[in-house]
This record gives structure tokens, sequence and C-alpha cells, in this order.
């Protein structure tokens, strides 16, 4: 071999290393440049408030009062969004208190709920052909996106109609398909569990009921802002600041609620009447004092264990849980339930209470 | 420096098994790093599981009853995919048979179905999803279904090309000598495009378990795709990696096994295809 193929040998060489050492640095670029936050979130009536801090400006200027910076991201795919998260990739994504304890939390990523911004009362639920109550379930082939909120939901409704799980089968169904399916089915039997705007879709089909929803269990679902424990209480202070005077804004009467209205119902894809019907469903905490007062009752104690037994039967914890204490949760009192040393979703009321202070 | 990149280069048996083996250590070994980086900064890291978390999750799927339905979930979604897939593409590679060889072989039927059979090949299966689904229900049908037409088209294009291939002296001598018009294409042209038909039907496999899992991920109780789908709601990645493991495998034997059919009934094949 003569010397210039020696030299284009050593080329080839030089280029693979420096291929996958670019690889490899545009991981280590993402771990570094962290002076800039990213928080993601997903469609969901009670999360649209977000959209609008971001592209009102809000959302900038609390940044900027704190002296970071924020991107939110969209992620279209909820569960996506969580797994990213979880992942690494973002500081912060709004999600159920049940996915923060199965998914972030269960992954060792230690949490915080910064903002409860709101609980379903009647944005998730039940619906049935030719049925008018959850004993109907009994025997039929229930569609709904397992291991989610509306999972939960079922075997909540199930347990006070004295029925079990082991009574109805259910069919996994992707929520990007579940409203067209159980439109388009021609079994005189489908039932269909989901959420909004897919539920307003599915419950005014005909000779259809809406069985059970969430407003039979209050509290029980609530959406949060959750950041990594770790981030900078100069980003917590920033969300919890940009959200309530979001809220603020559109529980108002001026024209820029309407324009935010309007605004999140676009987002959200669907009409200004459509967008207010499911927030009446949402139980929405427009005060940050009542949102303090929810997170330090005692009934998100409750809640959270109904949570994680339901979690824990159905295996949501994974591999090495043995019992419902595998992963801690905290409450603003202090208290603890579940593994003191392995606590890893944290319920916050601090910026909520400077929220309400008018602290921040 | 290494002369086996060289445009002559004839590397001996033990460097070709090295060759073919690097890629794969190399996977392992960038994969044992980062899990154990992971590890490391987060001991319940999820994302990129240990060796050792997996093969507790691969404990848990293929070696312990399920708490709830009490079954083996790896075997129990391994047989509901299996014959999902099995229904699908052996329905299609007989059809197709049947369809390509009169095809080729009778220009009646050429002209009533070359062009729509090219059209519906053309069709991606995935985007009609949906659509199948709600004309077929959420259970077995749908997904038999779209496994079928995402392969049978393309098996029917394969086996058509190869029956159009037979000399046509072949058929002329045969029909001299008074065999029947059903004998031609039955007797005669059949067993000459069987190799061509299990071929094709291999190379279909791949887009079948492609449609298997699409179709599972969408509505399903039990099966391969549908377990992935299910666990990643809560990011069970030490499940998920076994699980793309086993289908790898799975798929891999499925493949090997229609060459050995073929090598082993249909040698001559083999022979001219060199």
């Amino acid at each position: 071999m003569n010397l210039s193929h020696r030299v284009s040998h050593v080329y080839k060489v030089v280029l693979v290393a420096m291929v996958l050492a670019a690889v490899f640095g545009m991981q280590c670029n993402g771990a570094l440049a962290a002076q800039k936050h990213r928080i993601a979130w997903s469609h969901y009536t009670g999360w649209e408030p977000w959209a609008y801090a971001a592209d009102s400006g809000i959302l900038k200027k609390w940044a900027d009062k704190y002296g970071i910076e924020i991107e939110l991201v969209l992620v279209n795919d909820y569960v996506e969004s969580i797994n990213l998260y979880t992942g690494g990739q973002f500081d912060g994504c709004v999600m159920t208190n049940m996915d923060a304890l199965t998914i972030p939390a269960v992954g060792g990523i230690d949490s915080t709920a910064v903002i409860v911004g709101d609980f379903s009362d009647g944005n998730d639920g039940i619906v049935v052909r030719n049925g008018t109550s959850v004993k109907d379930l009994k025997g039929r082939r229930v569609m709904l996106v397992e291991l989610s909120v509306s999972h939960y939901l079922m075997a909540r409704a199930l347990e006070q109609s004295g029925l079990s799980e082991r009574d109805v089968t259910t069919v996994n169904t992707s929520d990007a398909d579940i409203a067209g399916l159980f439109l388009a089915s021609k079994d005189p039997k489908a039932a269909v569990i989901t959420w909004n705007p897919l539920l307003m879709q599915v419950r005014n089909a005909k000779g259809v009921n809406l069985v059970f929803d969430s407003s039979k269990i209050p509290g029980e679902i609530m959406d949060l802002m959750v950041v990594r424990t770790s981030a900078p209480d100069a980003l917590k202070k920033a969300l919890t600041g940009a959200w309530y005077e979001t809220m603020a804004i559109m529980s108002g009467h001026s024209k820029t609620a309407k324009d935010a209205v309007q605004f999140m119902a676009k987002t959200a894809g669907g009409t200004e009447a459509e967008f207010r019907a499911q927030l009446r469903t949402t139980r929405m905490f427009y005060q940050a004092a009542e949102a303090v007062a929810f997170t330090k009752g005692p009934d998100v104690k409750k809640t959270m264990d109904y949570v994680r037994t339901f979690c824990f039967t159905h295996g949501l914890f994974g591999q090495g849980a043995t019992s419902k204490d595998h992963v801690g949760v905290s409450f603003p009192d202090g208290s603890i339930l579940g593994d003191p040393k392995n606590v890893k979703l944290r319920f916050e009321a601090t910026y909520m209470e400077m929220a309400a202070g008018n602290a921040l | 420096m290494p002369t086996f990149l060289g445009l002559h280069a004839q590397p001996s048996r033990p460097l070709q098994v090295m060759l073919a083996l690097l890629p794969f250590i190399a996977l392992v070994c960038v994969y044992l790093g980062v899990s154990e980086m992971r590890y490391r900064n987060n001991p319940a890291d999820k994302v990129v599981p240990t060796l050792g978390k997996m093969a507790e999750g691969v404990n848990q799927v293929a070696f312990t009853e399920d708490k709830r339905t009490g079954k083996v979930l790896l075997w129990d979604d391994t047989l509901s995919s299996l014959k999902r897939l099995g229904t699908g593409i052996g329905c299609a590679a007989v059809l197709a048979l049947l369809a390509g060889l009169n095809m080729g072989l009778f220009p009646g039927v050429r002209n009533l179905s070359l062009a729509f059979i090219t059209f519906v090949s053309i069709i991606p299966p995935l985007a009609i999803l949906p659509i199948l689904f709600i004309v077929f229900g959420v259970e077995e049908t749908a997904k038999v279904v779209l496994i079928f037409i995402g392969t049978f088209p393309m098996i029917t294009r394969g086996v058509y090309l190869a029956a159009r291939k037979i000399p046509t002296e072949q058929i002329f001598k045969a029909l001299t000598l008074g065999a029947s018009q059903f004998a031609v294409a039955y007797r005669i042209v059949l067993p000459q495009i069987m190799p061509c038909l299990i071929d094709s039907t291999r190379l279909s496999l791949g887009a079948a378990w492609l449609f298997l899992i699409a179709s599972e991920a969408i509505a399903s109780t039990d099966g391969l795709g549908y377990r992935i789908y299910l666990v990643r709601r809560y990011l069970a990645m030490d499940i998920i990696i076994p699980y793309v493991l086993w289908i790898t495998l799975l798929g891999f034997l499925f493949d090997r096994l229609l060459q050995a059919w073929i090598s082993k009934r249909y040698s001559w094949y083999l022979v001219t295809k060199e």
C-alpha cells in the first residue's frame, strides 16, 4: 500500500472519529446549556393557559424578572412529553398527579409539583351505548387508554358500583383514534372512557349515555406543573408568577379576558363555546389562595393514597417495587406517604403561597 | 492500515467473523456505557436500563405469571401476535399465488386485475388504518386485514413476474403433449414459481410485522405490539427492549425457516439465482 492510500485511510478514521465525537458531544451540550429552561406541555383544557402565557409575553416577562430564559415547547403526544421530561430533555412538564407518580417519580427523577392548576370535575367520563349506569359495563369491552387516568377513573367507578375489573374487558385504544372508533363502532354494547375534548365528541352521539364522570371523584385527577426539584428557585417562581397572572387575566371580564379565552380555544382546536363548556367541567384554581388551600388540605393525601394503591396493583411501579410504599410522596405539611428515603414527588405550596401574597 | 477496506481485499474467515461481529459489539458497548453513566446519576433511571434490570424485566414477563391475568405475558402476547401474523400473511401468500399465477398465464385475468393490483399495492396501508378499524371493528378482523392488504399486492406482483418469465415454449410443449390448461397452470407452472412465492413472502415479512404492531398499537387487548405500547405508558424500557429483541429474533427465525424450505425443496432455484 503506498503513502497516498495510507493517508486517505487516516482521513477515513479521523472522519469516523469526528462523527462519533459530534454525536456524543451533542448529548453533553444538552446538559451544559442549562441557563435556558425548557418546559414541555401538551393539549388539555387546563393547560391551554400556558400557550397563552407564552404567546402573550407574560412568560417572558416573568422569566426576565428572575433573570432566566424559559422556552415552552408543545409536545403533541401527552405520554411522550412526560417521557421526554423523565429522560432529561426538559426541566418541567405539565401532567396529572397519577402520571407524575408513575413516570418521573418511579423513574427516579425527584420532581416537585409547583402549581396545582386545576382538577378534573367532569372532564373525564365513561360513556356507554344502551346503558344507564356503571353496572351496565359488566361483561363489556371497554375502550380506553390503559394505565392512564381513564383506567383509574374506571377502577374508581367500578369500585363504587360494587364491580371489579374482572367484570370488564379493557381494550387499549390510542387517544388519537378513540373517538372515531367509538362513533363508528356498530357494537350495540360499545363503551368508552376518555377525556375532553374527546369526551365531548363521544357523549353527544345518539343512543349513548354518560354514566360516570370525574365530578363524582372530585379532586382526584389533578393537573399539575411539575419541575425538577433541583431546578433553580428562579424557574419555579417565574412559572408560578406567569401562571397566576394568566389566571387573573382569563378569569376577568375585560376584553383581554375574552381574547385570552378565544386564543386558548383556538389552540385547543375548538370553538369558544366548546372551550368554555370544557372549562365548566375543569375546576380551575383561578386564585392562588384556592390552590394553596386545596394543596394543603387533607384530600390530596387521601387521593394520593388511592392513586398509589391503584398504580401498585396495576404494576405501574415496575420491577423492583414490592409495595405501594416504593416511592415517597411529600406534602406541604412535611408529612410523607410511602418510603421517606425515596421521596420523588413533592407537593409544594410555597410558590403558590408567594403568589397569593403578591410576594413574587 | 487495515487492508480489508481495499477494493481487492480477501479477508480471512476469522477476520470476516470479526468484522461481522464488530458493529454488534460496538452497539452493546455504547449501550452499556450509556446505561452505566445514567445509572450512576440516577439508580432508578428507566430510559436506558442496565442489563440486570432488563434481566429482571425478562424474568417478570417471560417466566412469571402476571398478577392480574394469571398468564405469562410474553408467551401469551407472542401467541396472539403470531396468530394474527400467520393468518394475515398466510392468506396473502395463498391468494397471491393463485392471483399471480393466473395473471401471469391468462391474458384475460391479467387485463382484468394487473392495473388494479398495482394500484392497490401503491396505497400506503397505514394511511387507511383508521378506515380499516372503522369498517372491520376493533377486534381481530381489522388487524388481520391490515396485514393482508399490506402484503398481498406485493407478493402477487412477485409471483406474477415469476410466472411471466416461464418460457412460452414450455407451455406450448405441454399443451401439444395433451395437457389441459388447468394442468399447465397447476402441474407445470405452479411448482416452478413456488420458490418465488416463498421469497416474496419472506421479503414481505418485515412489512407484515410493521402492520401487526401498528394495528396492535391502535386498539388491542393483547399482543407484542400491544404490550410495547402499554408499558410505554410508564416508560418500562426494561420490558420494551427485550420485546424488541424477541421480535427481531422471531423475524430472523422465520426468514431462516423460509430460506431453509427453499434450499431443501427447490435447490434448483438457488442454482438459477446465482
